[in-house]
């Protein structure tokens, strides 16, 4: 059962390094949007400090946005999703490696892009610890929560726009959370309490995204 | 066995087909026939489950598809209209992959020998994308060979083939059939399956449209 679980990743990694311009698309997306706001607002470190959590998290939500849209789109148009409902190994197995998939290409390169984007906003080092550890945390959520929109909106035409509006308001807790923990860390509050809700948030998404999609792609399909 | 009782399927109000019965028994073959539009996908995929029936039961080994779903997709092997290769790995990646996310074991030299079993010898390293239709076709198709599937369910297998991809598909299907397996399919061509020295039954039923 495992031996499919990590053919799907192996699959999805394969085929993204095959058609690389789609994963870049969506972290240049990124590294673009926090790269530009220093210029255009100016050299002062403060200021800089005090915007730096808002814009890095924003830019990693709306770039993991840009990611979610092709998470099921290709497997759905070529049937691949059928085999999968076909197959013998349970369906939300075969999502919760697609989710990974997902999360290792579209999140892990924003965990680890962001400390070298936050040192143009003059971020402290710990403050930079605590902006990876947060998107460590929060970016598996965006891709979990994301699936289901994505999967829910499978075949939709101008599912793209109908996605943002679905997955946006269940991202805003992320949002507030991960950058509310960047900012209580740059003005020494601590950000324990933020890190605690972001996991209470990953551990359920992480358990029932898989079987939501599987749900959602059996209708899909039908 | 598969027992097929009174499926109809329904789209937008309107029955499809009047209610179609069969049974398939190992060793077995069935050619769905019927005018465009009568819905032998629909009722392919109801088989499968895929798509819930609107009324009627599909039986598998004598109990409800649903309640032995598991041993029922590890006996089942489906063919659509979407061929579910990807178009940016070679014949012989989409091979091991598939069969490795249906939990199968697959060797490399068994595959190749599939691909070659179909006459794609010397592509087997090619991407997928650059390849004619009927080329792909042969792809999707090799995965017969290397699949351990008892009851196989094609709808349309044959588009697009060559005259000897043809013979190579309905040699395959009938070895499998004379090995015991169970073939379902659907073809707007006349099908036989003989084999030049022992005749392979092939039943047909003729979808109506429902009235």
């Amino acid at each position: 059962m495992m031996t499919a679980f990590w053919a799907v990743v192996r699959r999805d990694l394969l085929l993204a390094l095959r058609r690389k311009t789609e994963v870049l698309t969506a972290v240049f997306f990124f590294v673009v949007v926090a790269a530009l706001f220093p210029l255009g607002i100016g050299p002062e470190p403060h200021t800089l400090r005090q915007i730096a959590p808002g814009v890095l998290w924003v830019g990693a939500m709306l770039s993991s946005m840009l990611a979610l849209q092709r998470l099921f789109e290709a497997d759905y148009h070529d049937g691949t999703l059928e085999q999968m409902v076909l197959s013998p190994t349970p369906l939300p197995l075969l999502m919760a490696a697609k989710l990974l998939a997902h999360w290792l290409l579209s999140g892990v390169p924003l965990v680890l892009l962001a400390p070298a984007l936050g040192l143009q906003f003059d971020l402290a080092a710990e403050s930079l610890w605590t902006l990876s550890l947060t998107l460590l945390l929060g970016t598996p959520v965006l891709s979990l929560v994301g699936g289901i929109g994505a999967a829910l909106t499978l075949g939709v035409r101008g599912g793209g726009v109908l996605l943002s509006l679905l997955v946006l308001p269940l991202f805003v807790p992320v949002l507030v959370f991960g950058a509310g923990a960047v900012e209580a860390q740059v003005s020494g509050l601590g950000a324990q309490a933020h890190v605690s809700i972001l996991m209470a948030m990953l551990l359920p998404a992480a358990f029932f995204s898989p079987w939501a999609c599987a749900a959602a792609v059996r209708i899909a399909v039908e | 066995m598969l027992t097929v009782r009174d499926i109809t399927c329904v789209r937008g109000h309107r029955p499809l087909f009047a209610p179609a019965s069969f049974e398939l028994a190992p060793g077995q073959a069935l050619h769905l026939q019927g005018d465009n539009g009568v819905g032998k996908t629909s009722l392919l995929r109801v088989i499968c489950g895929l798509s819930p029936a609107h009324s009627g039961e599909v039986l598998w080994q004598g109990r409800p598809v649903r309640e032995v779903a598991s041993s029922f997709r590890q006996s089942l092997f489906y063919l659509g209209h979407a061929l579910s290769l990807k178009e940016e790995l070679s014949a012989l990646e989409n091979l091991l992959l598939d069969a490795a996310m249906a939990g199968r074991s697959l060797e490399a030299p068994q595959a190749l020998q599939a691909l070659r079993e179909l006459g794609l010898q010397g592509r087997e390293h090619l991407p997928v994308r650059v390849m004619s239709q009927g080329q792909k076709r042969r792809v999707a198709l090799a995965r017969l060979s290397v699949s351990p599937a008892r009851l196989w369910v094609l709808d349309e297998p044959l588009v697009a083939l060559d005259v000897r991809a043809l013979a190579q598909l309905r040699q395959r299907l009938a070895r499998h059939v004379l090995g015991g397996g169970l073939l379902l399919l659907t073809s707007h061509q006349a099908l036989s399956l003989d084999l030049p020295d022992q005749p392979v039954p092939l039943r047909s039923l003729r979808l109506e449209v429902a009235r």
